[in-house]
């Protein structure tokens, strides 16, 4: 395709750094370090082990954690699941409570429905209409047997950034494990492991420049926290997770967290520009909404709801520019998203609701391509709708009875 | 998902977008669907003496694919008797328009439509 939409769907995932990708080339042909981390005997092993050992400590600096906090996984879905499944099973003769929040990505909701049906409690909490997690409401959630808590960092449909720092702290003063779902946020906005009071975090490097199918889990050494393992084998990753090391995935994941550590204070500040770029392009629009809290968030993950205007004919109609949608009428369920559910959106705007993510290869002239583009389809799109007509003769929606089908 | 070619063409270019006076007692609505399930399609037929179609406009607030189907409908009832125009099948829709299997429910509110614009009009004489 030579005409190829502006991508703007960085949070779905991102194009590998081309600094990475020559890393990962290096790793994988007879002339490059192509052997097996764990060939303790000969020169190749040495070499593999030496690369894995670098890049350990890269996605290690980024976080100020210690390298050996570090466990590779296949990607933020596995940590999440290997974090949630092994501490609730380690710990299980503490107890079978956990909490979490509606708003979490499917990785850790759906893990969660598993351990239910496995015999173990759970608390899903409401987050405010912000979408931020109200403490008090945690703290009243949490229980003699609660063994873990697990609240995501930034959430990945609509940007929103949770107090980490005083949920760790409230999750240490009742002596209950605390695992951070970080897929969205590392290398996007500032952790420091040294000082933050969580026990376990979920990292992906295809969310930040680097390959997909890769990513790691942070497993705290002090205090330490114990995890089931869930992958059986050769006892890599001291036991917790058996399989021989993907290098070269492993070393991309390294490097693109090193370029994150040196780029993110130039990439906050240029998409925080663009962010502001954005919004200022929609301000005189009527009932345009921002989705979750406007100051708590990260830059890079706008969640604009156009009120009167079905998602994914919007999707259609500026398919020059790759978005994604909270309306789910794609999929058979006819469900708008559950996070926008979760804040109390009504139907209509969650199903009216796009996400632009944006992030390190995103220009001006994107935004204001994709402000022009939506203007001007959200009005031809409002001239067709009869929800418009009915809100514009006063007519609330609220309250009218509809045939549901 | 990709989108058939009949299906971009009505949802670029609608047919009979529009507005007729609700009031009419030769004009009848119908309004089906809901916003929870992300599509709302208003249908509006007018009548002549010999009770033929004369007249045919719509919105819809929807997927493509519902806006594709009530824009074809509002140029297939056109002309037709109201016994005709109640005869028409969501198959028809969705087979003219290549709707693929998770689409067909917007044919299946089109049809809704219509029975829901004549009942309304019957209802008025």
């Amino acid at each position: 395709m030579n005409n190829k939409p502006i991508y703007m769907d960085y949070s779905a995932t991102t194009p590998v750094d081309k600094r990475v990708a020559e890393v990962m080339m290096k790793y994988l042909t007879m002339d490059g370090d192509f052997g097996n981390s764990g060939s303790r005997s000969h020169y190749y092993g040495w070499q593999a082990e030496d690369a894995v050992d670098k890049a350990r400590k890269q996605v290690a600096d980024l976080v100020g954690a210690d390298p050996k906090e570090i466990v590779w996984t296949s990607g933020a879905t596995e940590s999440d699941n290997l974090a949630i499944k092994g501490v609730a099973q380690f710990y299980q003769k503490k107890g079978k409570h956990i909490i979490t929040l509606k708003t979490e990505h499917k990785a850790v909701l759906d893990t969660c429905r598993q351990l239910e049906r496995e015999g173990f409690e759970l608390t899903y909490l409401d987050p405010d209409s912000n979408g931020i997690l109200n403490l008090d409401v945690l703290k009243n959630a949490i229980r003699e047997d609660t063994t873990l808590v697990t609240i995501m960092h930034v959430n990945n449909e609509i940007g929103v950034i949770q107090d980490i720092e005083a949920i760790g702290n409230l999750c240490r003063e009742h002596k209950v494990y605390f695992h951070v779902d970080a897929a969205q946020s590392a290398g996007k906005v500032e952790i420091d492991l040294s000082k933050l009071p969580v026990d376990l975090m979920s990292f992906s490097a295809h969310k930040i420049y680097g390959p997909k199918g890769i990513g790691a889990l942070y497993v705290r050494r002090k205090p330490r926290v114990r995890i089931e393992s869930q992958m059986h084998g050769g006892g890599q990753e001291r036991g917790m997770r058996s399989g021989t090391l993907a290098v070269h995935q492993i070393v991309g994941m390294g490097e693109a967290f090193a370029v994150a550590k040196e780029q993110m204070a130039d990439d906050i500040q240029r998409i925080t520009k663009l962010k502001d770029r954005l919004v200022a392009g929609f301000s005189d629009m009527e009932e345009v909404v921002i989705n979750g809290d406007l100051h708590q968030r990260y830059p890079g993950i706008m969640n604009i709801s156009y009120n009167y205007v079905e998602g994914e004919s919007l999707m259609m109609a500026i398919s020059d520019i790759a978005v994604s949608s909270g309306s789910a009428c794609t999929s058979a369920s006819l469900e708008p998203s559950y996070v926008l559910r979760a804040l109390g959106l009504s139907d209509e705007l969650a199903h009216s609701s796009i996400r632009f993510s944006i992030g390190r290869f995103t220009t001006e002239e994107d935004i204001d391509r994709a402000i022009d583009l939506v203007r001007s389809k959200v009005e031809k799109l409002r001239a067709l709708s009869p929800l418009w007509d009915m809100y514009k003769e006063g007519i609330d929606l609220s309250k009218v009875e509809w045939a549901a089908h | 998902m990709a989108y058939g070619e009949k299906v971009m063409d009505h949802y670029e270019n609608p047919r009979n977008v529009g507005v007729l006076d609700k009031d009419d007692q030769s004009v009848g609505t119908g309004m089906v669907g809901a916003p929870a399930c992300g599509d709302v399609m208003r249908l509006q037929i007018k009548v002549d003496e010999k009770g033929v179609i004369e007249d045919a406009k719509f919105k819809t607030y929807g997927c493509g694919s519902a806006i594709a189907s009530s824009s074809l409908l509002t140029e297939w009832v056109k002309g037709k008797t109201l016994d005709e125009a109640s005869q028409i099948k969501n198959s028809d829709i969705a087979e003219e328009l290549a709707l693929p299997p998770v689409k067909v429910h917007c044919s299946v509110l089109a049809e809704d439509a219509i029975k829901a614009a004549i009942a309304d009009l019957k209802s008025k004489s």
